[in-house]
């Protein structure tokens, strides 16, 4: 029996890749069904797998004692690989595809404004909680200002300006309050901020970004509303990769 | 053959161009990293697909290359957040929570800000000449 035992594990371990497709494919499966099921779609599918994720993490981290979650245990290396920063760039890249520059003229002026002070705002808010939260060096509280940007802003900013893994967790854990804030608050508040138009969907695109975030939320509000959100929102997480771990670095290192 | 590899490969091109003026920049800065490659890597991708002389040079299918990695993007944060660091987190756990949220109120108040400058949409003017 253990002998079978060994060869399963030996074929996941020396798979480690592949495992991961189909680990992160159960996962997906789970966390659609939870979400489906138990909570009504109120919660989208990714945003319980990346929660689902984050608690692996944790359990991997508390079992082996290692800083890389899930993947620090033998058979579950592979998701290292899969969420290591190569695919996560060029995944990252490829969901700009589809986004038109003629749209980006037509959205003009104000989605671009919006844009940019939606990335400050979040950075500056995230790097003061940061602050009041007891950090005090430059890369910390820069990773958890551009974790509250996106989950992905952090993590890029993170490794580029090599801040400590902990502290990259935490942004990607900011990150993702964030994109559950937005999917939950937004149909509660839609039509009290003015949230009926393609204009203002543009702007709220821009200052919240995220594009599973927003677009899931402007699907919840009104399903005209999503291509001008998710049009803007698919530019934040770039726009935020360029900004955060240069200029908003430099500033907060200027300031702390 | 599958022309999806086409699509896949500008990706790549596009990605190895991003993190060349990424690292120029990293250079220039003196940080000596990548700094912002992915998003001049985005920037370039779509001038690439918004280029018509690029863009009509590109085979309908592939397209489908880029779309398939784009459909990967979950999936990759899904394994990307798997292998944080979250146990050694978890002690910041009310910081994630109280800076996710204050974000997104901000966020929110900023909007009916924003739309005080926004001209009239074409749905607001459509609906006035209707009533008029």
């Amino acid at each position: 029996m253990s002998a079978i035992l060994d060869i399963v594990v030996g074929i996941f371990t020396k798979n480690g890749f592949v495992m991961s497709f189909l680990m992160i494919g159960i996962l997906s499966y789970l966390a659609t069904l939870i979400s489906d099921k138990l909570l009504r779609g109120r919660i989208p599918g990714s945003a319980v797998a990346i929660f689902f994720g984050l608690i692996l993490a944790y359990i991997g981290g508390a079992i082996s004692g290692g800083d890389k979650g899930i993947s620090d245990i033998g058979i579950f290396a592979g998701v290292g690989v899969l969420g290591a920063s190569t695919l996560r760039d060029f995944t990252i890249i490829a969901t700009a595809y589809g986004a038109k520059l003629s749209e980006i003229k037509k959205c003009g002026f104000l989605g671009v404004i919006a844009l940019l002070i939606g990335i400050l705002s979040s950075y500056i808010v995230g790097a003061l909680i940061a602050v009041a939260f007891g950090y005090t060096d430059a890369a910390s509280v820069s990773t958890i200002g551009a974790g509250a940007v996106t989950f992905v802003v952090g993590p890029v900013t993170g490794a580029a300006i090599g801040a400590d893994s902990t502290v990259i967790a935490l942004s990607v854990a900011t990150g993702l309050v964030k994109s559950v804030s937005i999917m939950l608050l937004t149909p509660l508040v839609a039509k009290k901020i003015g949230l009926t138009t393609p204009q203002a969907a543009i702007v709220f695109g821009g200052l919240v970004g995220s594009v599973s975030g927003t677009s899931t939320a402007l699907a919840s509000v009104d399903k005209k509303l999503v291509p001008y959100g998710a049009m803007i929102a698919t530019f934040y997480t770039g726009v935020g990769c360029l900004l955060c771990p240069s200029v908003l670095y430099f500033l907060t290192n200027l300031i702390l | 053959m599958n022309l999806m590899i086409y699509g896949v490969a500008l990706l790549a091109g596009c990605a190895f161009l991003g993190s060349f003026f990424g690292n120029l920049l990293g250079l220039l800065t003196g940080l000596n990293s990548d700094i912002g490659g992915v998003g001049f890597t985005m920037i370039f991708l779509l001038l690439a697909t918004n280029t018509p002389q690029i863009a009509s040079r590109l085979p309908k299918g592939s397209s489908e290359g880029i779309h398939f990695w784009k459909a990967m993007f979950i999936p990759v944060v899904i394994a990307m957040a798997a292998s944080q660091n979250v146990y050694k987190a978890i002690s910041g756990g009310w910081l994630a929570l109280v800076a996710g949220v204050s974000v997104v109120l901000v966020s929110f108040l900023l909007i009916p800000v924003f739309n005080k400058f926004a001209p009239k949409s074409a749905e607001q003017v459509d609906s006035k000449e209707a009533e008029a």
